[in-house]
């Protein structure tokens, strides 16, 4: 074989193998989250459970007909800029591009909301992003699902009447809303004054400055309002100094409620005997005894292949909210793939369809192993949320224990204030809405 | 508590004349490391003697490494390495030990003195008391040391000028070894005061761009003024955010400290107690 013909039959392989290559059963998720910095406890646990999800379908199933998830990492370090760094360069990859994107933070989420719109990429937000993004005639790309911080406000209202013995027992309590000061923090600000309206109660909306280690001044505050009950709306650091400054500022722990951003073991633990007694909502649930996760114990963990450098956050409400990510993420793969071919490697275009028309009833998630791991969920074009419960947890000192069963959000309220600020959003962009009556 | 911070500055800036910008990195590394210790078993009071101990080689390598290239170079070269120093110390220390957050627990108790709460209104709790009487010894040995041993002049001649040290026979490199580990034991009280009360985890290098303020308004050179700057910015933060918070919209204390020593800068320079420097032109 002369060199002519040896470079030739060389090419000729590269250029086989690299269509071979392009032909690859994989799908790409990226794996944008943060594993350094103030808030690496949430994304380094959010991010272990989902890759584990992701190796442990294809270690058992062989991924979804034959498609295998991949994946890449990038820092985020929960800043902005280096958010949209990662989408820019997680977008392109092959085969079909970026599946779907979860920001992993409010701030994210929204730059990248025209960004993702615009290249036919699903921002995926579960459990935090902009809330009226629920309106999927306005925001075609954008899924904050699962349940909102709308409608997880009204569940925490609805908790607290519950507590008070009726809603209209709510008249005159004072409630205050400490709140990060941020996009994430100020979310539920104008949901807070719509029902402290309804249902007459005082709220004041005190600010923490980021990342929250100083809270000396807020709990004087608090000390003076007195109020019924606290919102801690926080995040990283700010949650076990809240709950510390709350000790010292004598006022009952169980009477604090969390958002699910303030409700995991890493805000608890810091806090030590301060955070007794404390109650935060959920949209998952913490604990292993769950048979997706015996799944992901037996096939990735037995196999020494496991995500988590501590095994012991196998379990932990991060970790299980990496792999409600996860269930989403490849559910919604599944169901592209029956519309446009089994087998098939989805574009982040026929993903959203995927998530569209996504339907995980209590039938389908006792499939998966995930009763009572996650709530019912069913997508459409109208609304990206598909679930909108909550349920309450407390912790005890050692573990959460769930208090209540799944406590619905009020939608009539919620829905057409989402309605209402996603039309004023398509106002100011020149968004015509889309007929969701036409989508198939 | 800020105090406790803004100590470490001053030892490296009286000792070298460069502000530490890794003091808060240190703080994070001791405290990490030491309830890491304790996390695996290892005993209280070996815990502390062995995190000494790893402060101590930690400030010689850094006077080894970081520093003795760098002698006689402009403050601000130095300035920068400690920026350089930070990132390495914090990428370093979620190495060893992880980016999770743990609990520290010292056994003082954190909740308001209840007859001193019902007899003044005032919620004050051991671990304050505790915490004032760590920064009042810490001040008083550093305040001594500094005025009445040998080394301590020799420290103050060599944050004067480094040659001029040199040239009379001061070992630079023996001096910046043995004040960057005194730094490093201060970096370890801080961190254990400030993981007690918060939580040992990333946040805690926050606490050092605290310490900014406190320095500009007491003196970059001056303990004493370490401990009336921290007094005076936690307190008036506070009251601010208290009462003139509500008013815009709060959440304005992280800034407010800032302002306070940027309006000092321009009474007062060189701080409460900061040494005036007057050049001859």
């Amino acid at each position: 074989m002369n060199r002519t013909t040896l470079a030739i039959t060389l090419a000729a392989a590269v250029g086989f193998s690299g269509g071979a290559f392009a032909q690859a059963k994989e799908q790409f998720v990226p794996a944008n989250f943060y594993w350094v910095g103030p808030y690496a406890p949430g994304g380094s646990g959010i991010a272990g459970g989902m890759i584990d999800y992701f190796k442990m379908i294809n270690a058992r199933d062989g991924g979804v007909n034959g498609v295998k998830f991949t994946w890449e990492k990038c820092e985020t370090e929960y800043n902005n800029a280096r958010g949209v760094e990662c989408y820019e360069r997680s977008k392109k990859h092959p085969p079909t591009g970026a599946t779907l994107i979860h920001p992993l933070s409010t701030g994210i989420t929204y730059s990248l909301i025209e960004k993702g719109t615009a290249d036919k990429i699903p921002i995926v937000s579960v459990g935090y992003g902009r809330t009226d993004a629920a309106d999927g005639r306005v925001f075609p790309y954008i899924f904050p699902m699962i349940t909102t911080y709308w409608s997880q406000n009204t569940a925490k209202i609805k908790f607290m009447g519950m507590k008070a013995g009726g809603m209209d027992k709510l008249k005159g309590k004072k409630i205050v809303n400490l709140y990060h000061d941020s996009a994430y923090g100020k979310e539920t600000i104008p949901v807070l004054d719509a029902q402290a309206k309804i249902y007459g109660f005082q709220v004041t909306h005190l600010a923490v400055p980021h990342p929250g280690n100083e809270q000396q001044a807020q709990w004087l505050q608090i000390r003076q309002i007195r109020p019924d009950w606290v919102i801690l709306r926080g995040w990283g650091v700010m949650n076990p100094t809240a709950l510390k400054s709350a000790q010292r500022a004598g006022y009952p722990r169980e009477q604090i409620i969390g958002v699910w951003w303030s409700g995991a073991e890493e805000d608890v633990i810091p806090a030590g005997d301060a955070a007794k007694g404390y109650i935060a909502a959920g949209f998952n649930v913490s604990g292993s005894n769950y048979a997706v996760v015996k799944d992901i114990e037996k096939h990735v963990y037995a196999k020494g292949n496991g995500e988590m450098n501590d095994k012991s956050r196998v379990g932990s409400i991060y970790y299980n909210r990496g792999v409600v990510f996860g269930i989403v993420t490849v559910e919604a793969v599944r169901k592209a793939q029956e519309r446009y071919g089994k087998g098939k490697s989805m574009t982040g275009e026929q993903v959203r369809w995927g998530l569209e028309n996504l339907d995980l009833n209590e039938g389908y998630l006792k499939k998966l192993g995930a009763t009572g791991f996650m709530q019912p969920l069913k997508l459409s074009c109208m609304d990206h949320e598909g679930g909108g419960q909550v349920k309450f947890q407390q912790w005890d000192g050692t573990k959460w224990n769930v208090i209540t069963d799944w406590i619905a959000s009020d939608q009539s309220l919620v829905r057409p204030m989402i309605e209402a600020s996603a039309a004023q959003y398509a106002k100011e962009k020149g968004i015509t809405l889309r007929d969701c009556s036409k989508e198939k | 508590m800020y105090s406790l911070v803004a100590l470490g500055f001053v030892l490296i800036y009286k000792a070298s004349g460069v502000f530490n910008f890794a003091q808060g990195a240190m703080v994070f590394f001791a405290a990490l490391t030491f309830v890491s210790l304790v996390e695996r078993g290892v005993n209280f009071w070996l815990a502390l003697l062995i995190t000494l101990a790893v402060m101590v080689v930690l400030g010689m390598a850094i006077e080894k490494v970081v520093l003795r290239p760098l002698v006689n170079q402009p403050p601000i070269t130095l300035f920068m390495a400690t920026i350089g120093l930070t990132f390495v110390l914090e990428g370093l220390s979620q190495l060893a030990w992880g980016s999770q957050p743990h609990g520290l627990d010292l056994g003082i108790k954190d909740v308001p003195m209840e007859w001193l709460a019902q007899s003044t209104g005032m919620f004050i709790s051991q671990f304050d008391l505790f915490a004032s009487g760590i920064a009042a010894v810490l001040v008083a040995s550093l305040a001594l040391f500094f005025q009445y041993t040998r080394i301590g002049r020799a420290l103050r001649a060599v944050a004067d000028d480094h040659q001029a040290a040199q040239a009379v026979g001061i070992p630079l490199k023996n001096i910046w070894a043995i004040v960057w580990a005194v730094a490093g034991f201060v970096a370890l009280v801080a961190g254990l005061m400030w993981g007690a009360r918060n939580g040992v985890q990333y946040a805690l290098t926050f606490i050092a761009l605290k310490a900014l303020p406190v320095l500009i308004l007491g003196g970059f050179d001056s303990v004493l003024g370490a401990i009336v700057g921290g007094l005076i910015i936690g307190a008036s933060e506070k009251l601010a955010e208290v009462y003139i918070g509500p008013m815009v919209g709060g959440g304005i204390e992280s800034w407010f400290a800032y302002v306070i020593a940027l309006l000092f800068l321009l009474v007062r320079p060189q701080g409460l107690f900061g040494e005036k420097i007057i050049d001859r032109v």
